[in-house]
């Protein structure tokens, strides 16, 4: 199964995206809440999300949902201290509704490419219609 | 004794810290008031971890980004930390730097800022102190002038790009949420980087 990782600058927005999220998965669904500063303050630490991203992938790949500006930057620099050993890609898409989104078409058992262009179409989901 | 490079890196820590306030003034105006916060607190740690004793450049400098990158947690963060990642690249194995070597770290520093943050010259951001210091730097060192006057005329530019942004809008980063709003105010990330030129040529210049 596909992993998730929540990224943003605080630690009550990513673990509340998190419970959210795994409501609309399965118990055994890999998904991480990387939010904030390893002391707590509000910010983003790219190694937080590297540890994130080790603990949430299984062998099928990660996908990031991430907040504003510096959670995309990053995000970025912990792909790419990885390296190629983790199949990693970050959604273009809205932290909350593509973290849903996520992590309902990765406990259908589909693909990384699958997941994030799940996440990357909330973008285009009206709320009003 | 502390090592040059140790020194140098210490000079620029402590200008950020002694500025941390106005900063994060600055950042209050056009962002989320935390700028000097953020980089207050990476340095400190900065200046906490680094071996006062080693003259290896490129490896202090790799530790200070990746220090950086853990402690800041704005913005600057993964932009500082690229930046000083990338300049202990340029300077891996070295313990002294040439006017030569200057160019290079600031290609690498540019190049490492516009990878992470994707924005150009013009944009209200530090590139628009540190690109126009580069280009002033290089013309110096390439017209022959000497490490002091090409020092002189690399902070000038900067200060004078600091100037600049407060006549432009913000279209990268926090501050792009504000727009025209973002007109008058001079970008907190330019003038960090501003200090840290400073410090460099207060610290060369002796
Ligand atoms: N995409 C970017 N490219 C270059 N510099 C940027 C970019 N985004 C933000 N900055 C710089 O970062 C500074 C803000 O840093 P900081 O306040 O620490 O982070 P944040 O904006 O996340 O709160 C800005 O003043 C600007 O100079
Ligand atoms: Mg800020």
């Amino acid at each position: 199964m596909v992993g998730i990782v929540i990224v943003s600058h605080s630690v009550k927005v990513a673990e509340g995206i998190y419970d959210l999220a795994m409501e609309m998965a399965s118990e055994n669904e890999h998904i991480i809440a990387a939010g904030g500063m390893e002391s707590g303050a509000i910010g983003t630490d790219a190694f937080r999300i590297m540890s994130a991203i080790k603990a949430a992938d299984t062998g099928d790949g990660v996908a990031v949902l991430a907040d504003l500006g510096s959670g995309i930057m990053s995000a970025e620099m912990a792909i790419e201290m990885l390296g190629d050993n983790i199949n990693v890609r970050i959604a273009d898409a809205p932290v909350l509704e593509g973290a849903i989104s996520a992590a309902v078409t990765s406990t259908s058992g589909a693909s990384l490419d699958e997941v994030i262009a799940a996440a990357e179409e909330a973008r285009n989901t009206s709320k009003l219609s | 004794m502390s090592s040059k490079i140790y020194d140098c890196i210490e000079m620029i820590g402590n200008r950020i810290i002694e500025n941390k306030d106005f900063l994060t003034e600055l950042d209050r105006e056009i962002g989320d008031a935390d700028h000097g916060i953020n980089m207050a607190r990476g340095f400190t740690e900065v200046l906490a971890i680094l071996p006062k004793d080693s003259d290896n450049i490129g490896d202090l400098l790799k530790k200070t980004g990746m220090t950086l990158l853990s402690k800041v947690g704005g913005a600057s963060g993964p932009l500082y930390g690229t930046a000083y990642m990338q300049a202990g690249k340029v300077c891996a194995g070295k313990t002294a730097l040439t006017a030569q070597d200057g160019k290079a770290v600031f290609e690498a520093v540019i190049a490492g800022i516009q990878k992470r943050g994707k924005a150009v010259k013009g944009e209200k951001t530090m590139l628009d102190a540190i690109i126009p210091a580069f280009e002033a730097y290089s013309a110096a060192v390439d017209s022959g002038a000497s490490v002091n006057d090409a020092l002189d005329a690399m902070c000038k530019a900067a200060e004078e790009g600091v100037e600049y942004t407060k006549t432009i809008i913000a279209t990268k980063g926090r501050a792009s949420y504000l727009g025209e709003r973002s007109i008058g105010h001079q970008d907190p990330g330019a003038t960090s980087a501003t200090y840290t030129m400073q410090a460099v040529r207060d610290f060369i210049k002796g």
